[in-house]
């Protein structure tokens, strides 16, 4: 679990894969070719980041004929949120343990 | 090309019934952070690294890496937050009341990195984002 969230993290810490992403998820399945005319970026560069980010389990992919086809899995992004998540719980615990210790501090 | 994001930001507001000098202790002395908040090598000292220990988890050490970055008397404390890849910043602030103190916190900078610029794509960032917000929400 925490693995995956660090994958995910890592993934879209890049601008070029978060933008490779954000295409895939917006406009549905592409083609490596017509990623790599958007992207900006050579067609190796492409393919290396459309591996982060399947190893982080945010795109998918297939083959048709010579071709590669990619699409976003949203539901990837599901770790993250439930990073978040902790993160609220970690803290309001926080909050009630000073509160007690505050308590205990009054004289 | 991309809108610049507004930074998503976890916040915690209490009102205690403490005066802002104890609850700046509380805040600032290492033994007493360790107490309610995490093992730790704090200074309020500006520019101090320091880091929180957590119990290690999966393939993370647990280790919180940290920076001093705001040290205002009795009303202000914040920190850089580093943790599994992500950078964010903890910021504290003191406000006195009638009663006591009204504490705040603010964990801010969540999202992939600190300055991305980001356009919401439909699918995942949205839910990621509403999600945020219910978390927000939910804080008293």
């Amino acid at each position: 679990m925490q693995a995956v969230t660090n994958h995910v993290f890592r993934a879209l810490a890049d601008p070029t894969r978060r933008a490779i992403f954000e295409h895939l998820s917006r406009d549905g399945e592409q083609t490596v070719h017509a990623l790599t005319c958007r992207a900006g970026v050579s067609q190796p560069a492409v393919s290396k980041h459309l591996g982060v980010l399947k190893r982080a389990k945010l795109v998918r992919h297939r083959h048709e004929g010579r071709e590669t086809h990619y699409r976003a899995q949203p539901d990837a992004l599901a770790p993250m949120v439930d990073w978040l998540d902790q993160y609220g719980a970690f803290w309001r615990e926080r909050f009630d343990q000073l509160e007690n210790l505050l308590n205990r501090m009054d004289k | 090309m991309t809108d610049p994001a507004p930074t998503r930001t976890l916040v915690i507001e209490r009102e205690m019934p403490h005066p802002p000098e104890k609850i700046w202790r509380a805040l600032t002395e290492g033994q007493l952070i360790e107490e309610w908040l995490l093992k730790n090598d704090f200074q309020p000292v500006v520019g101090h690294r320091f880091s929180f220990r957590r119990e290690p988890v999966g393939n993370w050490n647990g280790v919180i890496v940290c920076e001093v970055l705001v040290v205002e008397l009795n009303s202000r404390l914040s920190y850089s937050w580093g943790a599994m890849g992500m950078e964010t910043v903890v910021a504290w602030t003191l406000t006195p009341t009638e009663g006591g103190t009204r504490l705040r916190m603010e964990q801010s900078g969540f999202g992939p990195d600190r300055e991305a610029n980001y356009k919401g794509a439909k699918y995942g960032w949205k839910n990621f984002i509403d999600k945020l917000e219910h978390v927000v929400g939910g804080m008293v």
